[in-house]
């Protein structure tokens, strides 16, 4: 049984809280509801209610967990060392046990996510209706709903690209490699932000690294785990772990902060159950590099030479950065940049709102969270946000766009690659 | 327990969504920071936006008798705002403006929902600040420090939160709403109902706006921490420092487990072997800093402090004032229950209180770690136990008990800064005696004639 699992574990996890509401401070979703639902202590005597039988299963306690954005804030400071990051996973799989999954979750994560097949014919009609259905925005690669499908007018969705970037990708030769790697993509990367992955298969070719891009590649599953369906997620992890044990490279590259986590930690904690495969998920998690971490600490890349004159600031996506730490390394590539001014925003680690299924689910709440994110970030006056996962850009766009900014966002090696570029 | 009438009353005066009253909810709003008090769920929990809206909820509850839990963010260490489910929760987050910030008479006016972090940030930028710093001050809102009368690490020079609290907006049990105190550092007029109401704890009535003074930000400030091989070095330190008539803005003392727990939890490099280290913060105008930073550092070394250091820089304060403020973390995760004490003698008995302690923790077999306010006389003992195991938890309520009678035996109070709430109540006649309890009972009927104003805190009456 894996810690996730372990009612006993969750038990004792939640009784290291000593309610002193410290997490308030930082918890992004308490600063907007100011409610004890909202933050970690609140959720953790929920948790702590339900375990004891004072509380049941109800719908109305499935709600309140629904209200974290899994950004980890309240773990990192906790005084207690809490870690509410294993409470609020580990109690949404203890509801899926009771309960099952909703009917929404199901659709999604077994009508859709589980089935590469599926995503790509899904994503393939998308493709072929959206014109139709969206109003496309005048300069950002996104448009606007014409119908009413259920999602706020004044939101803009990102255009799914018209092949996906696996397919879009045939093995790079690179003469004399430096290392081989496997790219995975991510199904944001792969499916709608194509230039980001194009990016980052240039950036890595330019360093003289040799990219595959292996076709059967599929979702990482983190949105079946973070909303506790375990099993699925587990399946899912498999297929990644087989997928590129094969591969025989030095390492794997990651280009989303949640795809990155998966990698390094949740892969062979959900199998730890299964020796075999938690010890290949393990060897594999040692290989697994962000891109901008891979360019700095392990290739030490190429300095562009290309003259780009542009005010720059860069958001901490909050996987990035409290759990893989990677924080110092896409600000060196931007401030390598000749041209490039380097504005820090201030509480870059502020979450963005974004958090999976949180801005589908609590679209308003997740626009309050971000509309401070987008003060902080007029307040630099930079014309380009960057960061390092594909979840933030599209959070960040729709909010920039709605917030009345024309702030472009890109994902750190598109600079890059603009950069040697010219 | 609440009647249908008086919830359709309540959602009149505040509309359906400030009302909450599912189960998930109501076990939100049943606890707050005090370990060791059970949790009570309210009936409903209310949210006012506005004073007009405090009022009228006193004015439906006073008609219905219905008892009000005024919260502000749950940080207290006492079941302070512990409902009951006869009862409503008031919750006052939302009346979070700062109104008015005069850099000329030195006030600010603010709602008691403020956070007090937020508050001190708007005034630093008049060079301005408001000295009262709780450990929560980037959580506790300002009524819930005023109705405690907060204190915290600048006590010792700058006193607290009742040395600030200039005049009050209070909601009173009726849902009347009466102004007192102002904005004038002289003030004389009718009885003092300023200095009553802080430290209220709820019992006396709803702020709804504050007036508190503000002193200009020190222009530079230096810290040091010195380390002991006894209690009593350290002890004597902290009376000659007074002697000489410094007087620091922050003089803190740890023990030797608070010691070695922050070295188990962050290395630090304090030596474990130490009994006890005190952090000194002196603050002021540059050149008189400098003069009482070498002073105080004389003294240190006149009391035979194994080693003192300086900090040069901000960078070096961080990382000093660093083990100060994982005292508690540290101490928090040896055991899987933390309580944190309160109990305060005169500053010059902290010697005996620290013994006091250590026979305490040795007779009922427990483990304390103490650190706190030296400075003021402000200790927390800190008992690290396990609330399931009963067995324990019967010899912790022993060595409570005794440590507020060894406080009380050295002329000192049950708590410094925590207040009374639920967990202190019982030990009130101690302090004060039969007369003296009886006395602020009738000031507490005064007020609250039908006792819906935090029944069961502070003061207790018949049938809470
Ligand atoms: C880790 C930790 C460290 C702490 N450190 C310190 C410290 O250094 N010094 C210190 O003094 N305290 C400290 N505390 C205690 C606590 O933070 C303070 O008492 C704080 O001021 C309480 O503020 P609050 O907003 O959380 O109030 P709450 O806990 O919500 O309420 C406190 C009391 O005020 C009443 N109340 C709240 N709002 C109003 C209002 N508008 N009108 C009337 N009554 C009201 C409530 O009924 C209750 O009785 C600490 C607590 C913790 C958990
Ligand atoms: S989760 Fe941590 S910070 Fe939040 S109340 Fe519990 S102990 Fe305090
Ligand atoms: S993970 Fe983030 S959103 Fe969730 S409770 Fe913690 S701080 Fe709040």
């Amino acid at each position: 049984m894996i810690w996730y699992e372990d009612t006993q574990r969750l038990r004792q996890e939640v009784l290291r809280c000593m309610k002193c509401g410290n997490c308030q401070a930082v918890c992004p979703i308490y600063q907007e509801l100011r409610r004890e639902a909202g933050v970690a202590r609140g959720k953790i005597r929920l948790v702590e209610a339900y375990l004891g039988g004072e509380l049941p299963a109800t719908h109305g306690l499935e709600r309140r967990l629904d209200l974290c954005l899994t950004c980890g804030a309240c773990t990192a400071s906790c005084p207690s060392g809490v870690r509410f990051d294993q409470i609020i996973i580990s109690a949404r799989a203890a509801m899926i046990r009771e309960r099952g999954l909703p009917i929404g979750k199901k659709l999604l994560f077994y009508g859709g996510l589980r089935n590469r097949r599926v995503v790509k014919l899904g994503l393939k009609g998308a493709y072929i209706v959206q014109r139709a259905a969206f109003r496309r925005h005048p300069f950002r690669k996104a448009g606007y709903p014409r119908l009413p499908i259920g999602l706020d007018p004044r939101r803009i969705v990102p255009e799914v690209a018209a092949r996906p970037l696996v397919e879009a990708s045939p093995p790079m030769r690179v003469k004399k490699p430096v290392a081989q790697v496997a790219y995975f993509a991510g199904c944001l990367n792969n499916y709608i932000y194509t230039d980001i992955g194009h990016s980052v298969i240039n950036v890595l070719a330019k360093n003289g690294v040799e990219v595959s891009v292996p076709r059967e590649q599929h979702c990482c599953g983190i949105p079946c785990f973070a909303h506790g369906d375990l099993d699925l997620a587990r399946e899912m992890a498999r297929s990644s772990v087989d997928l590129f044990w094969n591969q025989r490279v030095d390492a794997i590259i990651t280009s989303c902060a949640t795809c990155g986590v998966a990698w390094k930690h949740h892969f062979h904690e959900l199998l730890e159950g299964e020796p075999s495969y938690a010890e290949k998920a393990r060897a594999l998690a040692q290989r697994t590099f962000d891109v901008a971490e891979f360019l700095v600490d392990v290739v030490g890349y190429l300095p562009p030479q290309g003259y780009l004159q542009r005010k720059v600031t860069y958001h901490d996506p909050c996987h990035a950065n409290r759990i893989l730490n990677i924080r110092r390394q896409p600000r060196a590539i931007l401030q390598s940049i000749p041209g490039v001014e380097f504005i820090e925003m201030s509480n870059p680690d502020r979450c963005c709102g974004g958090a999976g299924l949180l801005s589908l689910t609590h679209y308003q709440l997740s626009m309050r969270i971000s509309a401070r994110k987008v003060e902080d970030i007029k307040r630099t006056g930079g014309e380009v946000v960057a960061t390092s996962c594909p979840a933030c850009r599209l959070q960040l766009e729709d909010a920039l766009n709605r917030f009345g900014t024309d702030t472009n966002v890109v994902y750190v090696t598109q600079l890059l690659d603009e950069a040697y570029n010219l | 327990m609440l009647s249908p009438v008086f919830i359709r009353n309540l959602k009149a005066c505040l509309g359906e969504e400030n009302v909450l009253l599912d189960p998930e909810d109501l076990i939100c709003y049943s606890f707050d920071a005090a370990s060791g008090i059970p949790p009570r769920k309210p009936g409903a929990v209310a949210i006012p936006r506005s004073r007009e809206q405090v009022s009228e909820i006193l004015r439906v509850c006073s008609r219905h008798g219905v008892p009000v839990y005024p919260r502000g963010s749950g940080t207290n260490l006492t079941g302070g705002t512990v409902p009951s489910p006869d009862g409503i929760v008031l919750s006052m987050v939302e009346l979070s403006q700062i109104l008015d910030i005069d850099a000329e008479n030195l006030t600010a006016t603010a709602e008691p929902g403020v956070v007090i972090d937020k508050l001190n940030k708007a005034v630093a930028q008049f060079g301005l600040m408001y000295p009262p710093d709780p450990g929560t001050v980037a959580t506790c809102t300002l009524g819930g420090s005023v109705a405690e009368c907060s204190g915290g690490l600048r006590g010792l020079k700058y006193g607290v939160t009742r040395d600030y609290v200039m005049g009050l907006e209070v909601v009173v049990a009726d849902g009347s709403i009466i102004r007192v105190g102002g904005k004038t550092v002289k003030n004389v007029s009718g009885y003092d109902l300023t200095r009553l109401f802080v430290g209220s704890e709820g019992t006396l009535g709803i702020f709804t706006q504050i007036t508190v003074r503000l002193v200009p930000a020190p222009q530079a400030r230096r810290s040091m921490l010195a380390v002991f091989d006894s209690v009593d070095k350290a002890g004597q330190t902290v009376a000659d420092i007074i002697i000489h008539r410094v007087v620091p803005a922050t003089l803190e003392i740890m023990d030797d487990i608070t010691i070695r727990s922050v070295e188990a939890y962050t290395p630090v490099g304090l030596p474990v072997g130490a009994a006890a280290v005190l952090f000194i913060e002196v603050d002021g105008y540059p050149e008189v800093v400098e003069r009482e930073a070498g002073i105080v550092r004389d003294i240190c070394q006149t009391h035979q402090a194994q080693e003192v250091r300086v900090a040069k820089d901000e960078v070096e304060r961080d990382r000093l004032w660093e083990a100060r403020r994982v005292a508690l973390p540290a101490l928090a995760r040896v055991k899987p229950t933390t309580i944190l004490e309160d109990a305060t003698v005169p500053r010059s008995k902290i010697p005996n209180m620290l013994s006091a302690i250590k026979e305490v923790a040795r007779k009922y077999s427990l483990t304390i770690g103490t650190f706190g306010h030296a400075g003021d006389g402000n200790l927390h003992p800190t008992i690290l136990t396990d609330a399931s195991n009963t067995e324990e938890m019967t010899r912790v309520k022993a060595a409570i008990e005794e440590i507020f009678q060894t406080a009380l035996s050295l002329g000192g109070t049950l708590s410094g800064e925590h207040g009374i709430g639920i967990a202190k109540a019982e030990f009130m006649e101690w302090e004060f005696g039969p007369a003296g309890l009886d006395l602020m009972q009738r000031v507490k009927k005064a007020f609250d004639p039908q006792n819906i104003l935090n029944p069961g805190k502070v003061v207790r009456r018949a049938g809470d």
